[in-house]
């Protein structure tokens, strides 16, 4: 079967409802007697609770319920991703017992006949509380003696993650040159356009909770609740409708989901909460902090021998999502190159601040970012090329499968699959007229603008483990259905889905329905999280559709006395070939094969035209690529904008090319925002959030996007049956460092190293400022 | 609190005459009272643009606008941008080309706003475009295929392809 759909831009097929206003997101459920929550959170960074007067919203007509900790669950809620390194996790209460522990903590759930209601009441909830110091700066938190985010515990240290590989204490006392710096890093939240949402419905006579939930990890929620609440997951369904965005936020186990969960059996009617967007600022995990010393061994060549590195991380005030975030900000040393030794060890530690989980990335642009400016350190200080530099220091496609010398949690080594680094870094280099730019920089100047060239180049694991599936079955109608346990979540993965399958079996891609996000749906599944549901879900889909058209190739052959090797599947009928009115539809294949009353099943075959497979990748495949960003400032002022950005990029094979490019211009989107645009700003005394509003917190907005110009190359991961590696993150990943590594660029007449983001224009004139102070100085 | 009004407007062709409370706002009272959840709800402070309607013609926002406010107005949805058979408008049918959404969340905000801003300004170039929904947050596609979408709908309803 030749590739029809696959590698061609079909338009998708979760398009049209949107398109019409027929979406259907958490929040547009409405349920005959369904009830409305608001959430009492705490006011405080840090206090212990002295008592709680809920009377007076009590008494408000049209509050069905006022419950607090009393109320629900005893315990803390359920790990989502142990890990043998956690010194302490601790998860938080559905709602708060005696403390406090972050502004936005839930204290006490309001239940109303609407939302208006509950949120009157909400107001009318009074919280005694007796403060207690708060620890905000991450810096802070890591030192002995700091204020404890929490009373019980003897310190704020979370967890300490080492990443040793090789021999770092030779290659520094090798090397020719060893440079130190601080980076100092800042990712704000989530910032879907959907908040987060949940509906919760008991049904009495089926014992049955039902959970619409603004989800990326349907299957794990569902087995969270059963282990929290003793409820068979059998009796747990767990739904993602249409998802308005996740971005990785969305991957965690929140109190609201269990709260809810909790209460509607309780109260005996459905009832929704949908986070407001100032709850989504106080309450939604972000990704904020990670500051790192850090020294690189270098030859005197520019070849980078060991890196050696300390890091702290603010976790916020709870663990409720493992070490995910900062193992993802470890694990992926050396990137592309071949440094063959690596001493990153990073303090996890608590804060008073909502609390943290990956953001697009995943930990990934933290680590890119030190690779990358370590690169251009050592440019910079051994006044050699910065593309040259990553030149010498690049694990080389002949290299390829390539260990690194690191291992995966389960012990098996990192590997890094298939991907031509320097190929990628050479279209980049072309594409943006980097061997010129001296004549564009001197251009600017003549407009009195600072402009300067940055670049980054990055590998990403993606198509992380452990598995999805896909089921794929053909009705007598003819229709093909494919359910899956991986989400959608706007990606486009129910097109992707359908062009696989639909290349498989001679169909069109439209008449391909794909039902994904419910556990009731499909068996298993995980999360639509780390760039996976194209490698994981999309071979799935690949092998179940396999074997469909080969058990329909064998069925017709009998049924039509021909070889196999004669037939094939065109236009929803196995065919033989060169014979145009030889054909069985797939239609009747699967009436036969569905059965008829008293007839016993052809022999040889079980019963349906439809299969299950699961892919179950061993290791991560690596997409790689390199960005270059150009960026212009105007030194009066700060006002830094990037105008034109350059991507090669290589995700294996590409099943849908306008997807692939709308997954890179969306991460490079974040990625610029993140850099100039995003700060989460807590006051660093009281822990108050002082960003929760999008007139306080920037978003990138249309006129802040540069030009883009993007570039591919397809090398076919060898590691599963599709040949394709993940897109969702790489325009987010290298996209910081490239942005930096510009401005840093532009600024090269000051002599300014900047090795911090994000950059206000406030904050590039004060680094101008304080190198000019800095040389104004005698002496 | 509960101060409550009669109001009469037309959505999407049809009147409605509904009794609401003075606080509700318009995105609350399409969503709620009328059914219609193509206006979403991104932020609820006027900034991110995702439940903007078509107020007499004009974008607004519909999170920062009492309903009594809309009473006798005319009021025009995503749900109302099709052809009554269900065909695609001219903007919805480019984005659908173009590429123009992924989520879809700050979709129904992107078209009711283009759709007013290329009614006003048939012939504009990009920069134009970007101003225009400098008012609209999107987290997933970078603004670019939407862009793309609404200069391809533009030559298209001038004729030119």
């Amino acid at each position: 079967m030749g590739s029809r759909n696959i590698g061609s831009s079909v338009k998708r097929i979760e398009d049209p409802a949107i398109l019409r206003g027929r979406g259907r997101f958490v929040d547009d459920i409405a349920l005959p007697g369904m009830l409305e929550v608001a959430f009492v959170r705490s006011s405080e960074a840090h206090a212990r609770i002295r008592g709680i007067d809920i009377a007076a919203a009590a008494g408000l007509p049209g509050v069905v319920a006022v419950l607090t900790f009393n109320d629900l669950g005893s315990s803390r809620m359920v790990q989502a991703n142990p890990h043998p390194l956690l010194k302490q996790n601790i998860t938080q209460y559905p709602l708060a017992r005696h403390e406090v522990c972050y502004v936005g903590e839930t204290i006490a759930m309001v239940v109303a006949e609407n939302r208006y209601i509950a949120e009157d009441a909400a107001q009318l909830v009074a919280v005694d509380y007796e403060p207690l110091p708060a620890v905000i700066d991450v810096l802070e938190a890591a030192k002995p003696g700091a204020p404890r985010a929490h009373l019980d515990s003897p310190d704020n240290l979370v967890a300490r993650i080492p990443w040793k590989f090789g021999d770092p204490d030779a290659a520094f006392a090798g090397a020719d040159h060893v440079f130190r710096s601080r980076y100092t890093q800042h990712r704000g939240g989530c910032h879907s356009i959907e908040c987060r949402g949940v509906v919760a419905i008991h049904d009495e006579l089926s014992e049955q909770l039902t959970v619409y939930s603004s989800t990326q990890s349907q299957y794990l929620v569902q087995r969270f609740l059963a282990a929290y609440t003793g409820r068979p997951e059998a009796k747990i369904r767990v739904v993602a409708p249409d998802v308005g965005g996740g971005f990785g936020p969305k991957c965690a186990h929140y109190p609201e989901e269990l709260a809810l969960a909790l209460a509607a059996p309780k109260l005996g009617r459905p009832l929704k909460w949908i986070e407001d967007r100032r709850e989504h600022f106080i309450a939604t995990t972000q990704t904020r902090d990670q500051v790192w010393d850090v020294e690189v061994a270098a030859t005197r060549d520019g070849k980078v021998l060991a890196l050696r590195g300390r890091g702290v991380h603010d976790h916020g005030a709870y663990v409720p999502y493992g070490l995910l975030l900062p193992l993802g900000s470890v694990v992926n040393y050396p990137g592309p190159y071949e440094i063959k030794s690596m001493d990153m060890a990073i303090d996890v530690v608590f804060t008073n601040a909502v609390p943290t989980s990956p953001i697009r990335g995943a930990g990934r642009p933290f680590a890119n970012f030190i690779l990358e400016r370590s690169m251009d350190c050592v440019a910079r200080n051994l006044k050699l090329d910065r593309a040259e530099v990553r030149r010498r220091n690049f694990i080389r496609s002949e290299q390829m499968p390539y260990s690194t010398g690191g291992k995966l949690p389960n012990g098996n080594p990192v590997m890094f699959d298939s991907g031509d680094y320097q190929a990628c870094l050479d279209m980049a280099l072309q594409a943006s007229g980097y061997a010129g730019f001296g004549e564009r920089r001197a251009e600017a100047r003549t407009r009195g603008r600072l402009l300067g060239i940055g670049i980054s180049s990055y590998n990403e694991d993606t198509g992380i483990a452990p598995h999805e599936g896909a089921h794929v079955r053909v009705f007598s109608s003819g229709k093909i259905v494919v359910t899956t346990g991986a989400g959608a979540i706007g990606q486009g993965m129910k097109t992707v889905l359908a062009q696989i399958v639909a290349d498989e079996l001679g169909a069109n891609p439209a008449d391909v329905q794909v039902e994904a996000g419910d556990t009731a749906a499909f068996p298993m599944g995980m999360s639509t999280a780390g760039s996976r549901n194209t490698v994981t879900a999309g071979s799935a889909a690949h092998l179940a559709a396999r074997q469909v058209r080969d058990k329909a190739l064998r069925f017709a052959a009998e049924a039509m006395e021909a070889h196999e090797s004669d037939l094939e599947i065109l236009e929803g009928a196995v065919r033989v070939k060169g014979i145009p009115d030889k054909h069985l539809p797939l239609a009747e294949i699967a009436r036969r094969l569905m059965g008829f009353v008293n007839v016993p099943n052809p022999i040889g075959f079980t019963p349906g035209l439809d299969a299950t497979a699961y892919h179950s990748p061993e290791r991560p495949v690596y997409a790689n690529g390199t960005n270059i960003a150009v960026v212009e400032i105007e030194p009066q002022t700060g006002h830094t904008r990037v105008v034109d950005y350059f991507v090669a990029h290589d995700c294996g094979r590409i099943i849908n090319p306008v997807l692939v490019d709308g997954q890179i211009v969306g991460g490079v989107a974040h990625g610029i925002s993140n850099v100039l645009f995003e700060r989460m700003i807590y006051d660093r005394d009281s822990g108050q959030p002082q960003t929760t509003n999008y007139g306080e917190y920037l978003l990138l907005t249309a006129p802040d996007m540069p030009r883009m110009h993007l570039q591919h190359m397809e090398t076919p991961s060898p590691w599963n049956p599709i040949g394709v590696k993940g897109a969702g993150e790489g325009g987010t990943i290298p996209c910081l460092a490239t942005v930096v590594s510009a401005v840093e660029d532009a600024l090269s007449d000051y002599g300014v190293t900047v090795n911090e983001y994000p950059l206000s224009p406030e904050r590039i004139v004060e680094l101008m400022e304080a190198r000019r102070s800095a040389n104004d100085r005698p002496g | 609190m509960t101060d409550k009004r009669t109001i009469t407007l037309t959505v999407n062709g049809q009147r409605h005459t509904r009794e609401v409370e003075t606080r509700m706002h318009l995105a609350d009272f399409l969503r709620r009272e009328l059914r219609l959840t193509g206006t979403h709800l991104g932020c609820e402070h006027g900034v991110c643009g995702a439940c903007t309607v078509l107020l007499d013609g004009e974008a607004v926002r519909s999170c920062i606008l009492f309903a009594v406010q809309a009473h006798g107005c005319d009021v025009i949805t995503t749900e109302g941008l099709a052809a009554p058979d269900g065909t695609f408008s001219v903007l919805q049918q480019a984005f659908w080309e173009k590429h123009g959404l992924q989520c879809g969340f700050c979709t129904p905000g992107m078209l009711t706003t283009l759709t007013a801003f290329l009614r006003e300004t048939p012939d504009p170039t990009e920069e134009q475009v970007r101003d225009a929904i400098s008012g609209n947050l999107c987290r997933c596609t970078g603004y670019a295929t939407i862009v793309e979408a609404a200069l391809s709908a533009a030559r298209r309803l001038r004729g030119e392809g």
